[in-house]
């Protein structure tokens, strides 16, 4: 692996997507777009409560309603809990005692056709015992008489931390300026465009078949079989394309796991497709989180010790939030120096839908409030803050306080690429009232270094295989949900056989047939799926090279593949096609099929970060935004964005753009107007008309830079690109706001409202500030005291269980 | 449920098809005659994802009813492409990595092929203001724009 950029045939080049031509025709099948044989419809009965018992459910009259093939609730499945991170079992399919949510499912219906279900949903019974409902974090912490779950680190206290590393307090005492801040960042949704569905086939052979728009098969495919109690052997999952994931797709649901039990007791295959409304309730989206920051530093914008407070409204069930609970607090070092970090998180049960996993997965609401903070600190100073930021960047190939591994960062070069491009030497603090300039930069990781099930397999695998009509096949387990993976495993096999990406086939995500990919999230696929294919593409053409190096009487070190052809470099005709290639190869070894595995490197070190927080690389950006307020209205009109981004390597610049612009535009979304809101349990706004998101009207020209930095982790360098673009965008919006205005919104989304109220704070001589007041009545635990790593060499290169062997 | 006969023009074919007259065109587009390149986002008329074309004029096929399309001309993405050739929207849509997900992709190239129709060399912000009702939650549309641009700049009518 490595070498220089001359090296490459394939890597770099802005080819279209290998499905592009598919998804251009309508040809992709998504999970609504499939139909079996004799298939019915499925709907769930979902609870109009959002905290009740459930004294009786009479499915009778459902039963007896015309058209209805089956009928079923939570007493119909075996009567275990689950979830997607081992230490939160909390769920049920369908609730059989307790709803802590409006719609929580309590029952679901397989029908001729989806109007007759979904009728016959309305003929079910379900007698409630209404309790009181639980509909913020301070209303759940102040009534702990009322418990929405009986586990946890405290009444209605799902998850508590408290780490310290290194000692704040004294980092404090010899600082220059101290400075605490509060913010908040609402709760918004993934969004994406195609509602859930499964579609499950439980056949006559006992063997259940589900295919369903999940961006994780294999967590699928273990949690159905405990669900079910059917041996995992019997069970295949097939994740369809996805039509937009963004996070949204990686629990396990109750409308998966019911269309398998109706498939089983109707003898019908059974689709159920998520209405809209129905997809703002499963939700699993950011976390609402309110959050305290201190901060000491030089007067030279040098960070000497930072504290970090997180309290997440986390909704009615566990989700992934231990993950976003350490997620709040993990990634703050990884930017910046900080040498001593002190971080405390809770996260807070309400009977709300479950929060959990979107694009950044916890981490740009502390992004938010660290960029504005920091903005606060250097006008304090009066520094200029892209070059305090410059000043204070974290060191390459090292450790940070809370023991991070850190290796390339290109953020410096980031920042100097958007303060050039911007003009924003020019710009800051000159243009005129109305019109602002903001900064801000982040980080993040390239993979989660952890599984959610603690293993020591492979997170990745793939098989590569090659055919004699000298096409190849791809076999992995990772589904692609539009950022292109597929398109990514087939250029990288196409580098290492010297072949054309089109002469390769990638069939993903099937359980029975693909190695395991833990799945489509953590920013993992292309760096994991993508060493796992290079090992396994390099397996093969070892292969190659022996065969063709025997045929041809040279050695093997010799040949090259590219072209389509292996060969040596200078000499045409001492060379065979790869088709002839993959014939006497197969003439000599049999089925040429080579795995390759992949799983992040093991680090040493004190504390391993909860399972959260390291990764094999991380990526860095750094973001400018220009924009106008309208004094008179509060509205906010960004005119541009400039995005550089430190990917490692582009492995397709396109795809990487179009994930940086996706970003860009999710982020506008999560800072102007998009917010996961409720009254009395029920969501505000849970239609694609009045949940606001930007349209082609509100999204401005963005301008993409790549930074490039060859970081060793990544499959020839890459690092990732699909989440951490998204961070930087929100606060850079903020700080741009108050360039404008001279008003500080530190909570989002930054809606005209809160600007006008802030502004007429200023005329009246107030702070000139809207955001919270108040922090919750709540005492963290102890810290567990871990020494601050800050510093330290990073432990170099990665030890991977699987190790390539030696190019020929 | 009782059916009616519908005769509909999809893609310049005839197509006898029984369905309830209540069904939206969505429904027996994907349902009744296997057209899936035509998907769904809300089915309350919200976010374009189901656009088709009904005499050259994006139509919401969520909210349409096909007893009252019967002799209209329907087009749906199937229909974009003719004797094997892309259209140059798909074209260049594939090309510039417009489609992400490719979800949204085949109401987008509906409502932008309606502009270039009528419009052949739009401007960035025509293209903007055509495809205002059209959701794209994956690519923050930039190549969306991009490939509106490139296609009309092929077309005959282009520079």
């Amino acid at each position: 692996m490595g070498g220089g950029k001359e090296r490459f045939t394939v890597v770099g080049q802005p080819l279209p997507k290998i499905d592009a031509w598919a998804k251009v025709t309508g040809e992709t099948k998504f999970a609504d777009d499939l139909s079996l044989p004799r298939m019915a419809y499925g709907k769930l009965l979902r609870s109009p409560h959002p905290h009740a018992l459930i004294r009786r459910i009479d499915t009778g009259r459902a039963r007896a309603w015309p058209g209805v093939y089956g009928v079923i609730t939570g007493f119909d499945l075996p009567r275990v809990k689950f979830g997607i991170l081992p230490v939160s079992q909390d769920e049920e399919a369908l609730c059989t005692e307790k709803v802590r949510m409006v719609g929580d499912a309590v029952a679901a219906v397989a029908a001729v056709d989806e109007e007759t279900a979904e009728r016959a949903t309305e003929l079910i019974d379900v007698e409630y015992e209404v309790l009181p409902p639980l509909m913020s974090i301070d209303e759940a912490l102040g009534h702990p008489e009322v418990r929405i779950h009986e586990y946890g680190d405290g009444p209605n206290v799902h998850k508590a931390v408290s780490l310290q590393f290194g000692d704040v307090e004294a980092a404090f005492a010899r600082a220059d300026l101290v400075r605490e801040d509060v913010f908040y960042f609402e709760g918004n949704t993934h969004l994406p465009m195609e509602q859930h569905c499964a579609v499950a086939w439980w056949g006559p052979d006992g063997k259940l078949t589900l295919w369903s728009s999940t961006q994780t098969p294999h967590y699928v495919h273990r949690l159905l079989a405990r669900i079910l109690d059917v041996p995992p052997a019997h069970v295949r999952v097939i994740a369809t394309p996805n039509g937009g994931g963004f996070g949204g797709k990686l629990d396990p649901f109750a409308h998966e796991i019911a269309a398998c039990k109706l498939s089983q007791v109707t003898g019908r295959p059974v689709k159920i497709t998520l209405t809209r409304e129905e997809v703002f309730y499963v939700h699993r989206g950011r976390h609402p989180v309110l959050m305290w920051v201190k901060t000491g530093v030089t007067g030279q914008g040098e960070i000497l010790g930072m504290h970090f407070r997180t309290w997440l409204d986390g909704g009615a069930y566990g989700s992934y939030g231990v993950a976003s609970t350490f997620y709040t607090g993990a990634l703050q070092t990884v930017t910046y120096k900080v040498p001593a970090y002190k971080f405390e998180g809770a996260r807070v049960f309400t009977n709300k839908p479950p929060c959990g996993p979107k694009r950044g997965h916890g981490t740009p609401q502390p992004r938010f409030a660290l960029e504005c903070h920091l903005d606060k600190i250097a006008a304090a100073l009066e520094l200029d803050p892209a070059d305090m930021r410059r000043r204070i960047l974290a060191e390459p190939f090292t450790k940070t306080a809370n023991h991070l591994t850190v290796t390339t960062i290109g953020l410096g070069e980031c920042i100097d690429r958007v303060v050039e491009a911007s003009g924003w030497r020019q710009k800051v603090g000159k243009l005129r009232p109305g019109r602002g300039i903001g900064i801000a930069c982040s980080s993040y990781l390239t993979g989660a270094g952890s599984a959610v099930y603690w293993n020591d397999m492979p997170h990745s695998g793939v098989i590569v295989r090659a055919d004699r009509s000298g096409g190849v096949a791809v076999l992995c387990g990772a589904i692609d949900v539009g950022q292109g993976s597929d398109s990514v495993l087939a250029y990288l096999v196409a580098e290492v056989l010297g072949i054309d990406p089109k002469d390769i086939r990638v069939h993903a995500a099937d359980t029975d047939l693909t190695p395991v990919d833990l799945g489509s999230y953590s920013s993992r696929v292309t760096l994991m799926c993508g060493n796992a294919a290079i090992q396994a593409a390099e397996r093969l053409r070892a292969r190659l090279f022996e065969a063709v190096a025997t045929k041809l009487g040279v050695p093997g070190g010799d040949l090259v593949a590219r072209g389509r052809r292996i060969g040596l470099p200078e000499d045409p005709d001492r060379s065979v096609s790869f088709a002839e290639a993959v014939v006497l190869a197969e003439s000599v070894h049999g089925v040429l099929a080579m795995p390759g595995s992949y799983a992040p490197p093991k680090r040493t070190g004190k504390y391993k970060g909860g399972g959260v927080g390291p990764s094999p690389c991380y990526s860095y950006t750094a973001c400018v935004v220009e924009l106008e307020v309208d004094g008179e209205t509060g509205e906010v009109r960004i005119d541009d964005v400039w995005i550089a981004h430190d990917v490692g390597r582009a492995l397709n610049p396109l795809l990487v753009e179009g994930q940086v612009e996706g970003s860009v535009y999710m982020g506008i979304g999560e800072a102007l107007m998009e917010e996961q809101v409720f009254r009395e349990g029920l969501h505000k706004i849970p239609s694609l008309l009045e949940y606001k998101s930007p349209t082609t009207l509100e999204t401005p020209e963005i301008h993409t830079i790549l930074v490039e930095t060859d970081d060793p982790e990544g499959p020839f360098g890459a690092k990732e690109a699909g989440q951490g673009p998204l961070l930087p965008v929100i606060p850079a919006i903020a700080n741009a706001v108050h360039d404008a205005v001279g008003v500080r919104i530190d909570e989002t989304p930054i809606t005209p409202d809160k600007i006008l109220k802030a502004l007429e704070r200023k005329r009246e001589g107030k702070p000139p500030r809207v955001g919270p007041e108040r922090l919750p009545r709540f005492t963290f635990p102890a810290p567990r005291i871990v020494e601050s790593a800050f510093g330290q060499p990073a432990d170099g290169i990665a030890v991977r269980p699987f190790q390539a062997p030696a190019n020929p | 449920m009782p059916k009616t006969l519908l005769r509909l023009r999809v893609n310049g074919e005839e197509h006898d098809v029984a369905a309830p007259t209540h069904k939206t065109l969505l429904e027996v587009l994907r349902e009744e005659m296997g057209l899936t390149g035509t998907k769904h986002g809300c089915e309350l008329g919200e976010c374009g994802t189901c656009t088709v074309l009904v005499d050259g004029v994006p139509v919401l096929s969520c909210l349409a009813l096909p007893i009252e399309l019967e002799g209209r001309e329907i087009t749906t993405v199937e229909g974009l492409a003719s004797g094997g050739r892309l259209h140059p929207l798909q074209q260049a849509f594939a090309e510039l990595g417009a489609a992400q997900c490719g979800y949204c992709t085949p109401g987008i190239l509906l409502s932008a092929d309606a502009l270039l129709a009528h419009n052949p060399r739009p401007t960035r912000p025509e293209i903007r203001e055509a495809l205002a009702g059209n959701l794209c939650r994956c690519t923050g549309y930039s190549k969306i724009l991009d490939a509106v641009e490139l296609a009309a700049l092929r077309s005959p009518g282009g520079a």
